[in-house]
């Protein structure tokens, strides 16, 4: 160690710390000057346009999907997951221990849990709600539903 | 730089190069093609990037399923004339420098469709095409030799100030993507892409 780390120890770290960043930073950074002298943005309609293997859009595509898409996953984990695990402990069920019983029947429990809860909230009701389609092509909307 | 002091260099184990040598080298080594396939042509295209023929030797066997990632556009096969003004767009939403290599008979020139109403005469009728490849369908290595002529023709664009490659781009943006009319792709060819030579009847 020389004399200037013996000073201040977290002079290395830093030293460190820079080095870190700018093998980060210093590809970002070549290439943007790169791209600027040497690239060719030449942006119009179609370049910007959505890409749609070459046919043009007819809607608009910008829109977010709904958050509520949890919903579905959650009644997804409820039936399939619990199929999927059900199944070899059905084949497996007679020589299992009390204690495994136990856990299944947690198990269980947690999933019907969310069921039950997709059920009181009136999730299963699968209905499609007209007012709720796809926005216009015309008017992009901020918000869009499913 | 002069060549025979390059070589002279060069046995003595110095190694030089220009700029616009090292990105035409960087250009024609990474073509990473568009991931399209528009008839047979496009198995012989699949097969050429497989393990047999190996396409990724020549650092183009990226396929992008983007325009937007790619720089080289092989037309593999038949463009009728329902599809041709999305071959035109999509190759306009590629960015520049790009470049296309016509495949096979039917790319080049319509082949055994030719007489058909509804296929196109050729791709260069409305991009330009850097190399064009007979055949019915051409075998791998042939495409493999497309690759090849392309290199070299990578190796003779220049960087700047004339941009050859970039300046033809732009020209050729600024032509209308073909829409369909009653008979015809409106317009039926763009002049600037297009212009054989007249045919010599004796």
């Amino acid at each position: 160690m020389d004399s200037g780390t013996q000073d201040n120890p977290y002079l290395l770290l830093a030293v460190f710390v820079f080095s870190a960043v700018m093998m980060g930073l210093t590809p970002i950074l070549m290439a943007f000057v790169w791209t600027r002298w040497a690239g060719t943005a030449k942006p119009d309609d179609i370049k910007n346009a959505v890409y749609e293997c070459g046919l043009e859009t007819d809607t608009y595509h910008w829109f977010p999907l709904k958050v509520e898409y949890y919903i579905y996953g959650i009644i997804f984990l409820v039936f399939d997951v619990e199929i999927l695990f059900l199944l070899p402990i059905a084949s497996v069920y007679k020589s299992l221990p009390a204690g495994a019983i136990a856990g299944i029947l947690v198990f269980i429990f947690l999933l019907m849990e969310g069921l039950v809860w997709a059920w009181a909230k009136g999730l299963l009701r699968w209905q499609f709600t007209p007012s709720q389609n796809a926005p216009s092509p015309t008017q992009p909307q901020n918000q869009a539903t499913l | 730089m002069d060549e025979g002091l390059k070589s002279e260099l060069q046995k003595a184990g110095i190694f030089t190069t220009t700029l616009n040598d090292l990105y035409n080298w960087g250009r024609g080594n990474s073509l990473w093609p568009l991931q399209f396939g528009l008839a047979c042509c496009a198995i012989e295209m699949i097969a050429t990037s497989m393990s047999r023929y190996d396409l990724a030797r020549f650092g183009a066997e990226v396929f992008r399923p983007s325009p937007r990632q790619a720089d080289l556009m092989i037309v593999s096969g038949t463009v009728t004339k329902k599809m041709a003004p999305q071959v035109v767009r999509l190759f306009k939403q590629m960015p520049s420098p790009k470049y296309v290599i016509a495949m096979g008979a039917c790319a080049i020139s319509g082949g055994p469709f030719k007489q058909g109403y509804n296929v196109l005469k050729g791709i260069d009728r409305y991009i330009p095409v850097d190399v064009h490849i007979p055949g019915c369908p051409p075998r791998p290595e042939a495409l493999l030799h497309a690759i090849m002529a392309l290199q070299r023709k990578i190796a003779q664009d220049t960087l700047h100030p004339s941009r050859r490659k970039e300046e033809e781009a732009e020209r050729v943006a600024a032509l209308p993507v073909p829409e369909h009319g009653s008979h015809d792709l409106l317009p039926p060819k763009h002049d600037v892409l297009w212009h054989p030579e007249p045919v010599q009847r004796s």
